[in-house]
């Protein structure tokens, strides 16, 4: 059963009776959700319940590869980004994605943030470097490496490194942050650090991120998404999923009685 | 809660705190029925009894506030497990409060008795009461341990018929004043005993509204009945 509740809040992607398939495999199943604007909402479920697969759909990441297919209807503002004519790279523009591992570029601090600015904006030299230190702000990694912006990415430390990647998906100014996992790899004092960016960002983004950790959900989303099996189960504000789940299904699994 | 959780460590410390909390409603009656023997029969032993059983009574809250802080820090319990602690914790308050009633009881008997009057004061009249009370309690208790709704909401009905009992005593005792103006002061200490009684039931109500709590997720202090009622439907 997918139910979609309904949320007042204007919505920046509609999901609308989506389904998925890895080969023969239906990984998605009538998936309708609406993801609110300028809000975190964070899905959760257990190992192969979609959820990644749901986020990959949101900037059409699936589409690198041949045998995984999407049908239903994911709108962006209005939109239907699956059959958009428009260019993939000009959509993962607006619809940005940070990974588990942090994937910094083999460059400097510097160049990891300008690398993507270039392809889509043709700014000068000092425009250049306020972009740069406008990202490394907003990632609240700038005070950390204002000094050593042109020494190696790969040098940072893990949450350093996170954050620089989380920089490099807000520089060329997004309007979705899509979050997978993005603190699995991450010491607690990192991801403290992630968590209190995530919650800064909404005021500028629509934040949606996959996370396996329930309490981070808890702390730092707005809405939580409840997914099993391919289904959403549960989709309501993060308060009301952690307190007062209405299904029996997503409070066995939140306070750890599922299996 | 029947189903387990994955953790089964945790399924301990949540039942370890519950049969807490039992132990603690199973002292705290027998705090009230002593109380209520030391009234009946104006004994002083029994009221001091109930006096000095009080410090086991605060002790047992402190530990169990103590227990339900180390799994809240440690297991940071969601939905249905957080609304349980949340309610074993105001249990233990109430629980706790009404071992104070039992001790002012106590207390007022032994200034009764010190006074002299004890046998001409209208005190038979709080057996209903008093009766109703501890039963009330023991309910509660009952209720508690099985989680059950409708017993809660019979419960919040029942604590009418003990205010009503207050309420006419307060009517008798004025006119006893009012007969006998040497008896007022040992009037008011048993309409100060009177009032403890009618606490018991209030934190009887108190402990079935958290029942309500933990199993629908609806806090139903302050509520009208009916609305009460479809909340348990």
């Amino acid at each position: 059963m997918n139910t979609a509740t309904a949320i007042k809040e204007h919505s920046k992607i509609s999901v609308k009776d989506l389904n998925f398939y890895y080969g023969k495999f239906h990984a998605l199943k009538g998936i309708n959700l609406e993801i609110p604007e300028k809000k975190v909402t964070a899905f959760i479920g257990p190992s192969g319940c979609g959820k990644s697969t749901l986020l990959r759909i949101f900037n059409r990441m699936f589409e690198l590869y041949p045998e995984q297919r999407a049908e239903g209807e994911i709108l962006l503002d209005g939109e239907d980004l699956l059959t958009s004519k428009k260019d993939v790279a000009l959509l993962r523009a607006k619809v940005g994605m940070v990974f588990q591992k942090p994937t910094p570029f083999p460059m400097s601090i510097f160049d990891n943030i300008a690398f993507g600015v270039k392809l889509f904006e043709n700014l000068n030299a000092t425009d250049m470097e306020e972009r740069v230190e406008w990202a490394l702000r907003k990632a609240a990694l700038w005070s950390e490496v204002k000094d050593k912006l042109n020494q190696s990415g790969s040098g940072l430390s893990g949450g350093q490194q996170q954050r620089l990647c989380i920089a490099r998906g807000i520089a060329i100014k997004p309007e979705v942050l899509l979050l997978d996992e993005p603190c699995s790899a991450l010491d607690p004092i990192s991801t403290a650090k992630i968590e209190e960016l995530i919650t800064e960002l909404k005021n500028d983004y629509t934040v949606v991120i996959v996370t396996h950790n329930m309490q981070q959900a808890a702390r730092c989303s707005d809405y939580t998404a409840y997914m099993y099996l391919g289904d959403l189960m549960e989709f309501g504000s993060t308060e009301q999923m952690f307190f007062k789940p209405s299904r029996k299904e997503t409070e066995d699994y939140i306070t750890g009685r599922f299996g | 809660m029947p189903e387990k959780h994955l953790s089964t460590q945790f399924d301990s410390e949540l039942s370890a705190v519950s049969t807490r909390v039992m132990e603690l409603g199973g002292l705290v009656e027998s705090q009230i029925r002593n109380a209520i023997y030391a009234l009946s029969q104006f004994s002083a032993e029994v009221a001091n009894q109930v006096t000095e059983a009080e410090a086991r009574v605060n002790a047992m809250e402190v530990e169990i506030d103590r227990e339900l802080s180390s799994i809240i820090s440690r297991r940071q319990p969601t939905a249905r497990d957080l609304r349980l602690l949340i309610a074993i914790s105001k249990t233990t308050a109430n629980l706790e409060r009404v071992g104070d009633e039992a001790e002012k009881i106590a207390r007022m008997v032994r200034r009764i008795i010190n006074s002299g009057a004890p046998r001409s004061l209208p005190s038979l009249e709080l057996r209903v009461a008093s009766d109703l009370a501890s039963g009330l309690l023991r309910k509660a208790l009952d209720a508690f341990a099985r989680l059950d709704t409708a017993a809660a909401v019979a419960i919040l009905k029942e604590d009418d018929l003990i205010d009503k009992e207050f309420d006419g005593f307060v009517r008798k005792l004025v006119t006893y004043m009012m007969e006998d103006p040497r008896m007022i002061s040992p009037s008011l200490d048993l309409l100060f005993l009177a009032k403890a009684i009618e606490r018991i039931g209030d934190h009887s109500k108190n402990i079935a509204e958290f029942i309500i709590y933990v199993v629908k997720g609806e806090d139903v202090r302050h509520t009208p009945m009916e609305q009460i009622e479809s909340v348990v439907k």
